[in-house]
């Protein structure tokens, strides 16, 4: 019941998936319970040495090192962002464990092998790695807590030349793809949260769609914080190169604690000539409790580049968790003819916080992009959009639609739309359209008159409102999504 | 099946019903009519629950139960259906989707196996058929951009697809061409039998033609304040509401 769910012999509609909402009801977060199986950490604390330890575990080269220290130099003459609508306490950097594996006891060959623990873990998960969910058609690479345990497919992927395997690994195995690409898209000097995972990014993803190749499966990636104090910082990256297609999609939960986690992760994603690469997030980390304690920070910054010809990347996001949320999936529309789309349901609730939305830099010419951005909120929440739509003076006929719904659910939430548009083309068609609603009583007494309950109700709107994105999801994504969704509204109706 | 007694019923301090008294046994259909403010969707609402509303005198009781009692949606899984006089729209959720949710909400409260997607397709398109609407419409969003017309057929759908114990349709005639007018008299016919009631709020008499009514009440400034059977509708149509009120303001004056 889980975000991912593998299992694909007994495909679901997505419209059929209302009827298991039932057996969602509980409001507490589902996914909170830490795994004891052996967990090797380093000491508290952010320094050189940590760099340096972090990069020696993982047997890295002496270039990446250097990149790391770079990096980290860089960050520390950054202050801590300020601008988004978000309020937390500081976070103390000496306070973080900034790595943390589980144990390998040996090199595994077979599930067999793994530490029964952690393949109880990825039980609850719903991340089934045996054969049985092989012939489903899922790759999964598994993070939990930054190393990456199992992956899967490896080989029926590798007789088509597709590299997909940790970030760690790929650093071994390709690291000519890995130095041509790294920090190519985002690099450290973009950000300051950025700058910080490129310190001490811990693993990740990589991906690679050589020339042509179309990848036959959903590639997906789980991610989960599990030891308490740590610092998640993965780094994906993904290169398509020219014709070549690939769905990403990736998942995260994180155990329920009392102190917040930092999660700070840099995607960085390379679309050749002709080449489509769809990328798709459901996130539901811990969101903190009723009263706003504990939760997630989860920073993100996320960018593709739209480097060739008639290239495109789309962003499909669902973000129910979190107790902060920045983020900002973004595309440079580089390549004549590219497009970029951004699909988004943020969903805030108790005293959660987002500010989430996307940029688009159109440089290109004959450059398009979509943004459709569909806000909820509950409870005591703030849920901002912020996006920007840049159209660069060479960007000749760049198009650009966006769309901003705002959904309010009570009165004690907010929400705030930030639409930031720079055109230095005046050929430019740019049209923004954005709405603010509530639920109505009139919804809500027609429902129930037909003997709906007010859950099913309130589930039934708001996924009718979110239509757009959950169409642009891949169907498996889009039934846990819906029920997320219905999670994490729970008892926010009246 | 429907008994109530001296209901009032204020909102926002505005007193609207002012001591309505109603008896609908099993298989009868009361027909309401009145002018315009009288208070007929009011009493309506209230029977299906609406929560603006407060009851501040009276009893409801329906199948012997007291309905303050009961939830909206339980009045509803009771079998008390209500055709909106102004059906809301739901944009996202195509008609089709959100009959599907009715349906097994309706058929899981009575303890039987929900449809699975093929047996409703049929359903559906069976029960589509039957009130002269188009197939298309399940596939749009619920109520979104249909006309006056086609937002009744759908509600006359819903109805025919729930069978209810007790439906009450508000103005469900207006706006109707002659056809369409037909549709609703023949899904209220076609359910009409020993066990099932109806309220039919209209406006014209010209649907009593086709729903032949047991009873005719006139709810003026929130009373019934005179009762018949199918040929005070006809009287109605000929000489207005002004004998009427004109009698009812005598007697409360
Ligand atoms: N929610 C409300 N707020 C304020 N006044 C209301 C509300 N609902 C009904 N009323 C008032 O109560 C009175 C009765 O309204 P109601 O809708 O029941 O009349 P009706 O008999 O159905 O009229 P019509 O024939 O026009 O449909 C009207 O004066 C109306 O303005
Ligand atoms: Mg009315």
């Amino acid at each position: 019941m889980l975000i991912l769910r593998l299992n694909k012999q007994k495909p679901r509609r997505m419209s059929d998936s209302m009827q298991t909402l039932e057996e969602h009801t509980r409001s507490d977060y589902k996914y909170g319970w830490s795994s004891d199986f052996e967990t090797e950490t380093i000491p508290k604390g952010l320094s050189e040495d940590v760099v340096r330890i972090i990069s020696a575990k993982k047997n890295e080269p002496e270039w990446l090192l250097a990149w790391r220290l770079e990096a980290y130099k860089y960050w520390l003459t950054l202050k801590e962002p300020k601008w988004p609508n978000v309020h937390y306490p500081e976070i103390n950097y000496q306070d973080i464990i900034f790595y943390a594996a589980p144990k390998a006891k040996k090199l595994l060959n077979s599930l067999d092998e793994v530490d029964p623990e952690l393949l109880e873990t990825f039980k609850k998960l719903g991340v089934p790695l045996d054969e049985q969910k092989i012939l489903a058609g899922v790759a999964v690479d598994a993070v939990i807590d930054s190393v990456s345990v199992t992956t899967t497919y490896k080989e029926t992927l590798s007789e088509l030349g597709i590299i997909f395997c940790s970030f760690s690994e790929a650093v071994q195995e390709h690291p000519e793809l890995i130095k041509k690409y790294l920090g190519s898209v985002v690099p450290h000097t973009d950000n300051y949260f950025a700058a910080l995972n490129s310190a001490v990014f811990s693993d990740g993803s990589f991906c690679y769609i050589p020339k042509g190749v179309h990848c036959p499966m959903e590639l997906s990636t789980y991610f989960r914080i599990n030891a308490a104090n740590t610092g998640q910082f993965e780094r994906t990256l993904i290169v398509a190169e020219e014709s070549s297609q690939v769905s990403y999609l990736e998942g995260c939960t994180a155990p329920m604690r009392d102190e917040n986690q930092l999660h700070a992760a840099v995607v960085e994603i390379v679309a050749m000539d002709n080449a489509f690469v769809k990328y798709s997030t459901v996130q539901n980390w811990y969101p903190g409790d009723k009263n706003g304690v504990g939760g997630i920070y989860n920073f993100v910054t996320k960018r593709g580049l739209c480097a060739g010809y008639n290239s495109k990347i789309s962003w499909t996001q669902v973000e129910t968790g979190s107790a902060i949320t920045w983020k900002y999936p973004s595309v440079i529309l580089k390549g004549d003819n590219s497009t970029g789309e951004f699909y988004s349901i943020a969903v805030t609730n108790n005293y959660q916080q987002a500010d989430t939305g996307t940029k688009m830099i159109h440089l290109g010419k004959n450059t398009k992009s979509t943004i459709i951005s569909k806000g909820i909120s509950a409870g005591k929440s703030q849920n901002s959009y912020r996006g920007l739509v840049k159209i660069g003076r060479k960007a000749e006929n760049a198009r650009n639609f966006s769309q901003c719904d705002s959904l309010l659910m009570g009165d004690k939430c907010g929400a705030h739309t930030f639409p930031y548009i720079e055109v230095e083309n005046q050929s430019a068609q740019i049209e923004h359209e954005a709405t603010t609603s509530k639920i109505g009583e009139d919804q809500m007494f027609y429902c129930l008159q037909r003997g709906l309950t007010e859950e099913d109700a309130v589930n039934m709107i708001v996924n009718g409102y979110c239509k757009e994105v959950f169409n642009e999801l891949p169907m498996e994504f889009a039934v846990e999504a819906q029920k997320l969704l219905a999670i994490s509204l729970e008892g926010s109706v009246g | 099946m429907l008994s109530i007694k001296n209901l009032h019923v204020s909102i926002d301090n505005q007193s609207i019903l002012n001591g309505i008294n109603l008896e609908v046994k099993p298989g009868e259909v009361h027909a309401i009519m009145g002018p315009n403010g009288s208070g007929k969707s009011t009493l309506a609402n209230v029977i299906a629950g609406r929560e603006e509303y407060e009851i501040t005198a009276g009893t409801m009781t329906y199948k012997g139960e007291d309905l303050s009692a009961m939830d909206i949606n339980e009045r509803a899984l009771e079998g008390i259906f209500l055709s909106f006089q102004y059906p809301v729209e739901i944009p996202g959720v195509s008609t089709s989707n959100f009959m599907k949710h009715i349906i097994n909400a309706g058929r899981k409260h009575k303890g039987l196996e929900e449809l699975d997607a093929m047996q409703m397709l049929k359903f559906l398109r069976e029960k589509v058929k039957s009130v002269g609407m188009d197939e298309s419409m399940l596939k749009r969003s619920l109520n979104e951009g249909f006309s006056g017309g086609e937002k009744k057929r759908n509600e006359v759908l819903q109805m025919a697809v729930l069978e209810p114990s007790l439906a009450i349709l508000d103005e469900t005639d207006s706006g109707l061409d002659i056809d369409a007018l037909k549709t609703v008299a023949d899904g209220v016919n076609q359910l009409r039998n020993l066990e099932r009631s109806f309220i039919v709020v209209t406006h014209y008499q010209r649907l009593l033609n086709y729903i032949v009514p047991d009873f005719v009440h006139v709810l003026y400034k929130g009373r019934i304040v005179k009762t018949g059977d199918r040929h005070l509708a006809v009287e109605l149509e000929a000489k207005g509401y002004d004998w009427i009120k004109e009698e009812a303001d005598g007697v409360s004056a």
